[in-house]
């Protein structure tokens, strides 16, 4: 017999079943028993009242990605002696883990990453409601005016969902923005207007268009520049 | 073609014995005691001209009717590059540096007909000022253990037969006549080898899961994108001696059970692609890869494929997403590579060195392996040794020689005279070690101890006018250009770290900045999702931890105590000193200095871009930088 929490005020006691794919967890000191194959951010979303897992890059409708980091937790998997950081999302749940979703280091890691975000989009409702949960006032850095956390929600579910993948993340580092593949110049007639990336946007910063088309956060790179970058290319000897 | 069908089938090696008698016929063949002359072919000494030197052997050795005495040969690199280009003249090993061609003429007349060594191309000893004429007596040679790298100087990296005669693929024909795989990983696991790519994971660990993952495909991968700043010792094994490379990986390939293998190469390593393909090539002709490899049964084949030139793709679940045609980012690696990688099969990834690593333990056994190195770190490890040091170039050591003997004996010491400052390893997710630790055994867990680590082997030594904020932001800005922009903390945080230190060398930092750096730290190495952004800060820890005082004068003061950023600096003559030769005034490109001759001259500070050559050209010490 096990006592196991099905919400945070309730548990019940649950016999031993055999040939039962399920794993016992423990998650803030509570035992949870949860079946396998799913990872901690899944398992813990699904008994109400248990732990404390904020999650921006993850929508039950796309594999998950693991890109805002916010989802970091603390597990261990050697019964509590040494715990390191994991992302929730992406971490499988394994029999005996005991998971920590919201200890003082990582409540430093997230209010960190969301300086961090709130830098890049101070203007973005959802990140101001964040910070104002963790405790960050005013970020340290220079502030930016983009909407876009590039969470990457948009271009899989357009990929995953629609199988079409009309909008791409291009570049990489600092410079990486969600556009049509390749900068092309405007969408082409692969984006069907189905409005699936405006609808998993969590910071608003796709909105539908007019032609009902939806309208990108705005490019940073300006056209005329990467056309110019490509002249000089050509004329380059390689 | 049916001619050339017979040729193949001639060349194809049935089996075990059928090597044997191969190696033995091609050594019956060899006259030791004939002359042979060998021009280094690395990339480096390419660059300082030895295709030209080659060809003007070739020429000379034409016209003088030579070609039956004298032997010529192009080889892999001989990690000497700072006095390329090299030739040795082979058996009695007599070594000229920095040989140009009209040089040729004169060695094939001295020293291959007249067996005298020519004074003038002899390798001088800068500390005794003594001329060494044997290779293995230059200094820089004589302190290594080049297990590895030995035979690059040896063998023609484009004929297969060299190699098969220094010995090739005799580990690959022990192992399939008479080696299980589990003897294999058990003589891997007992010879110590962790990976040479950075992280230092134990390779026979790695192979067992790898072996007991249960798949219908299973792959192996070399990778060989190697993208550290100053580090060049995968592209030079890949180069020099590919065949050792292709023999770890295909013994790999019969461990686990996979039939097919990637080399993941840089494209800007057109070299070493060129000889990793000729050594397929020919390794599918002799035999050793394709089907039924040596009569065993046994089936491998290996591609390559180029890499565009992303440093996070050497990463290994990036490259494996390269490898698949997807944008090369990481992804989190929960369940291992060795369980679930290319294609979610079980891959076997390991870098070149290590690869390379794997005939030597074959052939000479695990115990012998293990005798070299430290408890933890076994085996030698191949390091570029660059920066402000006499004797660049690559350098394969036991582990476990100390940061001295590498820099000050091998490495002979700092140029012109001046201090040693620092030495960066392991690339830009390591550290900069002070002098302080000058006498720490180079292995995997000390320099990890020091904030820094091995990654794949760069080491760059600096000298004491090297300001230690300004390397911090040099390793931030790669690293910033390098992210892949997936995750926040590496994408964001990389960024403003960057910001910050930009702002502290322009003489915009704020006392606080020291914290923020700290915090952003704290953030990457907890946060981020791959080992890029879990590592990026140690560039700016250890040099916040080993050079704090030099981060408090350019915030507190305004003043780059080594004299390195611009904005800090001013540039001034000092007219007790000052000569009035007009150097300085001739070199100045903005014509901030004015002067008459014999009189003193004076700097217009308005017009002074600070480019440092009125400091560079005075030889009166008249020039004052502060």
């Amino acid at each position: 017999m096990a006592k196991v929490w099905i919400d945070g005020e309730t548990s019940i006691e649950v016999e031993d079943a055999d040939g039962v794919n399920a794993v016992n967890l423990t998650v803030d000191d509570k035992q949870i028993i949860v079946s396998a194959g799913q990872t901690i951010l899944e398992a813990v979303q699904r008994v109400n009242g248990i732990g404390n897992i904020p999650a921006l890059c993850n929508h039950p409708a796309v594999k998950p990605y693991g890109a805002c980091r916010i989802c970091t937790v603390e597990v261990s998997e050697d019964g509590g002696s040494k715990f390191k950081f994991v992302a929730a999302c992406l971490y499988p749940v394994k029999e005996g883990l005991i998971v920590r979703t919201n200890t003082e280091k990582i409540k430093k890691l997230r209010k960190g990453i969301i300086e961090l975000m709130l830098a890049r989009c101070p203007n973005v409702k959802r990140i101001q409601e964040l910070a104002e949960e963790y405790g960050v006032e005013e970020p340290r850095f220079v502030l930016g005016d983009q909407d876009c956390i590039l969470c990457g929600l948009c271009v899989r579910a357009c990929q995953e969902i629609m199988g079409k993948s009309a909008i791409s993340l291009v570049n990489r580092g600092i410079y990486r923005e969600v556009a049509a593949p390749f900068y092309a110049y405007e969408l082409t007639e692969e984006c069907i207007g189905c409005g699936d990336c405006a609808f998993v946007c969590p910071t608003g910063a796709i909105e539908m268009g007019d032609d009902g088309r939806p309208v990108l956060p705005q490019v940073k790179i300006p056209f005329a520049e990467i056309e110019a970058m490509m002249k000089k290319e050509a004329v380059t000897p390689s | 073609m049916v001619e050339q069908v017979r040729k193949l089938l001639e060349k194809r090696v049935e089996s075990v014995d059928e090597l044997e008698k191969l190696r033995q016929s091609i050594l019956g063949k060899r006259d030791t005691s004939r002359t042979c002359i060998s021009v280094c072919g690395g990339t480096a000494c390419r660059a300082s001209g030895a295709e030209m030197v080659v060809d003007a052997f070739v020429d000379e050795i034409e016209r003088r009717e030579l070609q039956v005495q004298v032997e010529l040969k192009e080889t892999g690199c001989h990690g000497f590059c700072e006095k390329g280009p090299l030739v040795v003249i082979e058996p009695k090993k007599i070594f000229y540096q920095q040989v140009k061609p009209e040089d040729v003429a004169e060695i094939i007349t001295e020293t291959v007909l007249g067996g005298k060594a020519i004074e003038r191309l002899l390798y001088v000893d800068p500390v005794t000022t003594e001329k060494i004429t044997y290779e293995p007596d230059v200094p820089f040679y004589k302190k290594q253990t080049r297990t590895i790298f030995g035979a690059n100087g040896e063998i023609d990296p484009t004929n297969i037969e060299d190699y098969i005669a220094s010995g090739g693929y005799s580990a690959l024909s022990k192992v399939l006549s008479q080696m299980s795989p589990d003897k294999i990983i058990d003589e891997v696991k007992k010879s110590g080898l962790r990976g040479r790519g950075g992280g230092g994971f134990p390779t026979g660990r790695k192979w067992q899961s790898c072996r007991e993952a249960k798949a219908d495909i299973k792959y192996v991968i070399c990778n060989a994108d190697e993208g550290d700043p100053g580090a060049y010792q995968d592209r030079s094994l890949l180069e020099g001696n590919p065949h050792s490379v292709l023999e770890g990986m295909i013994i790999g390939a019969y461990v686990i059970g996979s039939h097919l293998g990637y080399i993941y190469v840089r494209n800007e390593y057109p070299l070493a692609v060129k000889h990793a393909r000729i050594a397929i090539e020919q390794a599918m002709d002799y035999g050793l890869l394709g089907e039924n490899i040596l009569g065993s049964g046994f089936n491998f084949t290996v591609t390559i494929n180029k890499g565009g030139g992303a440093f996070v793709c050497g990463e290994s679940s990036a490259l494996m997403a390269s490898l698949e045609g997807k944008i090369g980012e990481p992804k989190a690696k929960y369940v291992h590579m060795s369980e679930k990688g290319l294609w979610d099969s079980p891959s076997l990834l390991n870098n070149v060195k290590t690869w390379a690593n794997v005939p030597l333990i074959i052939n000479k056994g695990a115990d012998w392996y293990s005798k070299i190195g430290t408890a933890g770190s076994k085996g030698t490890m191949i390091f570029s040794l660059v920066g402000n040091i006499n004797n660049t170039g690559l350098v394969e050591v036991p582990m476990g020689i100390t940061l001295r003997e590498m820099i000050f004996d091998i490495g002979g010491g700092i140029p012109n005279g001046k201090k040693f400052k620092a030495v960066q390893t392991g690339g830009p997710s390591g550290g900069c070690i002070p002098e302080q630790f000058l006498d720490t055994p180079v292995d995997f867990d000390e320099l990890t101890k020091l904030g820094s680590m091995m990654g794949s082997g760069g080491m760059i030594v600096m000298d004491e006018d090297t300001c230690m904020v300004d390397v911090a932001k040099y390793f931030v800005e790669f690293l910033k250009g390098e992210s892949c922009g997936k995750c926040t903390p590496c994408r964001e945080g990389i960024n403003r770290m960057s910001e910050i230190l930009n702002a502290i060398t322009q003489g915009k930092g704020k006392p606080e900045d020291l914290g923020t750096l700290e915090d952003l730290a704290g953030i990457l190495s907890a946060g981020a999702l791959c080992a890029l952004g879990q590592t990026a800060a140690n560039p700016v820890m250890s040099t916040l931890k080993y050079f704090r005082d030099e981060y408090v004068a350019h915030i507190e003061q305004k003043k780059c105590p080594a004299g390195v950023c611009r904005e800090l600096i001013q540039y001034s003559i000092d007219p007790e000193k000052c000569q009035g030769c007009l150097r300085c005034l001739r070199a100045c490109p903005t014509g901030a200095i004015t002067g008459e001759k014999r009189e003193v001259h004076t700097l217009n500070q308005g017009l002074c871009i600070k480019c440092g050559a009125c400091y560079d050209v005075c030889k009166f010490n008249a020039v004052i930088r502060q």
